[in-house]
This record gives C-alpha cells, structure tokens and sequence, in this order.
C-alpha cells in the first residue's frame, strides 16, 4: 500500500470524527462530504484509471434511488434495498458497459450523457412504478430525533464511503487497476498483448457505477422525496469530473480533496449568492480549467510534499 | 391520411431540427469540441426575436439579420479569448469548459429573463393552409423555408468561399491545412463563431413555433446531440438527413406509443447508432 493511499484512509477515518463536534447542519455537510468522495472516487476508476470521459454517474446515481425508493415502498428494510440498488447498477453498468465502452473519446461522451436522458425519461414515464413527474415519497426509517437521523445518515454514506475507497485502494493496486492503466496509455497495445480489454472496462463501469447506485438510494433514504429532474440531474454527472479536475486526475487521494473543496466552494456560493450560483461555478469551473489544469496536487502544495517525501508525483 | 400528414410534419420539422443541429455539427467536426452551449446560443437567439418584436416592433426577418452578425461576433470571441487556450487539451477538458460556459449563460438568462414560459405571437397571425386533409401552419411553414435557406447558405460558404474551403481543409487534416499556410487558430474561430450565428438564428426560428424559456435549452442540446450522430458528423447533408430521420421517428413515436415516449425513442435509437454505426447515415467511415 503506498503512502497516498494510507493518506487517503486517514484522511476518511479523521471525517469519521465529525459527530463529535458538529451540530445538524455539520452532519448534512458531512453527509453530503461523504456523497460527492463517493462520486469522484466512482468516477475515477473510468475516468482516471482507464481514461474514459464518462458523463454516465447521474444516471447510476437516479437508478439506485429509484430501485431504493421502489423497493422501500414496497416494505423492504434500508439495508436490502441499498443492496438491491448496489447489484442492480453493477449488473446493469456492467452490461451496458461492454457495449458503450467500445467507443472513444467523443463518441462515448456523447452515449454516456445521453444514458442519463434515457433513464430519467423511462423513469418519468413508467408512472405507475415510480411516481412519474409527480416524484417519490420513501418512508421513513428510524423515526427519531433530527440529530438521531442525521448520525444516522451520516454514518451509513461514511461506511460506504469508507468501502468505495477500500474497494478503488484494490483495484489500484491489483491487476485490474494495471490493465485499465494500460488501456488508458494505448489500448490497441493492451489488446495486442492479450489483455481482454472489453472485459476490463466493463468491470471498471460497473464498479464506478455500483457504489453511486447505492449512494443514490442513501440518499432517497435521506432525503424522503425523489422526483426524476431532482436525482437524474446532469450536474451529478459533472459534479465529479470537476472534483477530479481540481484535485488531480487519476488519484484516489487527490479526487476525494477535490470533492471536499468543491463542497465546500458550492456551499459558499450556494449560500451567499442563491441567485447566481449555478454561473459563479461555472466561472469557477472555467478558471479551473484554464488556470490548474493538473489540479490542486500540482499547486505549491504538491511540490513541497513531494521536496518532503523524496518522491517524484506520479505523473497522469 | 394521417401518415401523409405525419410525413409532412416530419419534413417541416425535420428541417428545422436540421438547422439547431447544423452549426454544432459544424463545431464539433471542425474544432473537434462537443459545445454544450450551444442550447443556450439558441434560447437566446429566440429571446432576441421575442424582444425585438416585442419592444421594437420588429418582425422575426429583421431579427435574424441581428442575430447572425452579433451571435458569430460572440462566438468568434469566446472562441478567441477562451477555447482557444485549451483546444489541444483531451475532450474532458474542453466539454467541462464549454458546460462552465453555459452554466453562466443559463444563469444569466434565468436572471435577466426569468424562468418563466413566453411565446411570440405574430399580429395578425399568419393562419394555416391545408391541402385535402393535411394541415400546415404558414409561421411553421415560412420558418422551415428560412431553415432550409440558412442551411443552403452554410452548404455555399463551405464550397464556394475561401474561408469556406479552408475550414473544410481543416477539418480534413489539420497539419496538412497549416502547411497549406491556413491559420488554423482563426479558422478555428470563424467556425466556432459561424456555429454560433446558426445556433442563434435557429433560436429566432424557434421562437416562432415554440414557447422560450431558459429551461429549454437542454432539450436544443439534446436534439443537436442525436441529429449529429443520426445523420453524421460536419456535413450539410449529413445534418439534412440526420433532422428529418430524428422528426420521423419522433412524430411515428409519439402516434403510436404516445407523445411521452418520443424523446426516450430518440435516445435509444441515438445511443443504437452510436454502436452500430457511429459515422452516422451519411458519414464516411474513418470521417470523424
């Protein structure tokens, strides 16, 4: 295990602490925290393991609520369903992903934002499952106190966070982790020398894909109401790339810093200027990209870090 | 009766699904960027001929003749001052750019024009014809013509011009076009600037037929983004083709399945093509 990665898990065990301090509001933050590591975690493994731009997590992320919310209402318990959301979104990224994934580049950026209207539009229409536009209520779980339900909450998508980490920390590390490098490097050389490259790529997708299936349905669980503008929005799907623009691409440990400080950017923004949010993060995106291409990791920070360690960074 | 009707319907609407997709066919296949902004580009085109006619007077005609010089002066520069910086940079970075983009645009339009629906309507209205059974209105009518001409127009600049050809060249081979001594940054800039006049003219157009809102702007985006892969990439034919198909498919969905399963129709049969055939009906293979 290398040293970013225990610096990752660190990093995850000190969030774990927040409880201890935070009132309800720090809890939702936190929840929320927890949320978007979970996305750029997600979306690192296709889009920084093995170099596809994929647009396709608000589609897993809508489908898990939806299969959460589904099967709750039908008086499955929390966990069960979590578990349904989770299968379900593997199996199904899975498949989609052998197919999908056979395109590049634009191509594919193209079917895997187009995945996300599909879905939302079969979800809008099968009306008699799902609510259609009218949206979702999920009953509710523990019944108890505010604070009681947001520990609650906020432990669940931790322990989840925590096993999307461990889970991308194995891949890294493993031979599925060096082939999706080797298809991210010159995927016709991968499958020259007999790396079953379709097969890789679509472990990858449905990995990237089961853990957002399941944070979706934490977060129906969460949230009591889903309607399909709400969790199949195409922001959720950009949202991450974003995170892993600004924290560097391809790191674990430099993907979930992004998603802190992007969560912390949004809410700032979010609560000081209500109005013009969505267009101050689009002119933060924009400076982003024109000014730190390679993310926080290659600010001064990263260069320090690196004089300390001895190391060279990691170049992606 | 009713399928000469759904034929007529399709055509009319083809053509102008043809002309929102045209100029992102354009930009996609020259500059080699998927630009997201390019619904927004018309949303604000149709809120420029809703203004003009409301506040000035002036018929849509007019507008299109305002819309075209100003929407490709804003693109020329957005191009210039922004795109140009990072258009060697892999696809991730120049769609999530072009989405910062139009996350300001929306939100300023949502700002200035508020999120409410608004519809042009023409004093007198200009009624409708009907041949036998089959109905068309005159506004729907004259704005297809328009498309149709706009499109004739691009079809003529990249064959006759110089500029034209050099834009063409570029999309070829963009070495061999700088060896050829064309100024590929500036050409890049033209094109990105002519898909803008499009988009905005397109948007002057819509806003004869269809209510203006800023929320609409994703579903331009989403009709550019099936018609460039239906039809195939940076052709005028090509975008033709790929409008009246998508049109088709559309108005034979919604009869038989219903109106609400029109848009997944056009999905599915989007991301099937991506598969199948991603240089689309009349793209070449190894064109894109």
């Amino acid at each position: 295990m290398t040293r970013t990665n225990v610096a990752l898990l660190v990093l995850i065990a000190c969030v774990a602490a927040l409880p201890l301090f935070g009132d309800a509001y720090a809890l939702r933050l936190g929840t929320m925290a927890c949320m978007y590591a979970i996305f750029a975690l997600s979306w690192n493994i296709v889009g920084g393991f093995a170099g596809y731009p994929s647009f396709a997590t608000a589609a897993f992320f809508g489908l898990g609520a939806y299969t959460t919310g589904i099967l709750m209402n039908k008086g499955v318990p929390l966990t069960l369903s979590l578990l349904g959301s989770l299968i379900l979104c593997l199996l199904l990224a899975a498949a989609l992903g052998a197919v999908l994934l056979r395109l590049r580049g634009h191509y594919f950026a193209i079917a895997s934002l187009s995945l996300v209207e599909v879905f939302r539009e079969l979800v809008n229409n099968a009306t008699d499952l799902t609510g259609g536009g009218m949206g979702l209520n999920i009953p509710l779980v523990s019944g108890s106190s505010v604070l009681s339900d947001a520990t609650f909450f906020f432990y669940a998508m931790w322990g989840l966070l925590l096993l999307t980490a461990l889970v991308v920390i194995a891949v890294s590390v493993s031979k599925l982790g060096f082939g999706l490098n080797c298809i991210r490097q010159n995927e016709t050389a991968s499958n020259m020398v007999g790396l079953n490259s379709t097969l890789y790529k679509a472990i990858a997708f449905g990995l990237s894909a089961c853990f957002v299936g399941a944070a979706g349905g934490l977060y129906a669980a969460w949230v009591h109401y889903i309607d399909p503008s709400d969790v199949f929005d195409i922001l959720y799907s950009v949202k991450p790339i974003v995170m892993a623009l600004m924290g560097g691409l391809g790191s674990p440990l430099g993907v979930v810093c992004g998603a802190f400080v992007y969560l912390g950017l949004e809410e700032v923004v979010w609560r000081n200027y209500i109005q013009i949010h969505s267009g101050v993060l689009g002119v933060l995106i924009i400076l982003l990209l024109l000014f730190l291409p390679h993310g926080l990791i290659s600010l001064h920070v990263g260069k320090i870090w690196r004089g300390l360690t001895g190391r060279k960074a990691k170049h992606v | 009766m009713l399928a000469i009707q759904v034929l007529i319907n399709a055509l009319v609407l083809g053509c102008l699904y043809a002309c929102i997709a045209i100029g992102f066919s354009l930009v996609w296949g020259v500059l080699n960027v998927i630009n997201l902004i390019h619904g927004s580009f018309i949303v604000l085109g149709a809120y420029l001929a809703w203004g003009a006619y409301n506040s000035l007077g002036l018929s849509p005609w007019y507008a299109l003749l305002i819309a075209a010089p100003a929407f490709f002066v804003f693109g020329y520069l957005l191009q210039r001052l922004l795109l140009n910086r990072v258009i060697t940079a892999p696809v991730l970075v120049t769609l999530t750019l072009t989405f910062g983009l139009d996350l300001i645009l929306n939100n300023a339009m949502i700002y200035y024009f508020k999120a409410d629906y608004r519809k042009l309507i023409l004093n007198p209205p200009t009624g409708s014809i009907s041949i036998f059974d089959v109905v068309v209105p005159v506004d729907r009518l004259i704005a297809t013509a328009s498309a149709l001409a706009l499109t004739f127009l691009l079809y003529l600049l990249l064959r006759r011009s110089k500029v034209g050809r050099a834009i063409v060249a570029v999309r070829l081979d963009r070495d061999a076009a700088v060896l050829m001594g064309v100024n590929v940054k500036s050409i890049y800039a033209v094109a990105f600037g002519l898909g803008a006049a499009l988009a905005g003219c397109a948007g002057v157009l819509m806003a004869l037929i269809f209510p203006i809102s800023p929320l609409t702007s994703s579903a331009y985006l989403g009709k550019a983004f099936v018609v460039c892969v239906l039809g195939g990439l940076g052709s005028v034919s090509g975008a033709l083709a790929g409008g009246i198909l998508l049109a088709l498919v559309e108005g034979v969905g919604s009869v038989y399945l219903g109106p609400a399963h029109a848009v997944t129709l056009s999905f599915v049969l989007l991301i099937i093509f991506l598969v199948v055939r991603p240089q689309g009906l009349l793209g070449r293979k190894g064109f894109e």
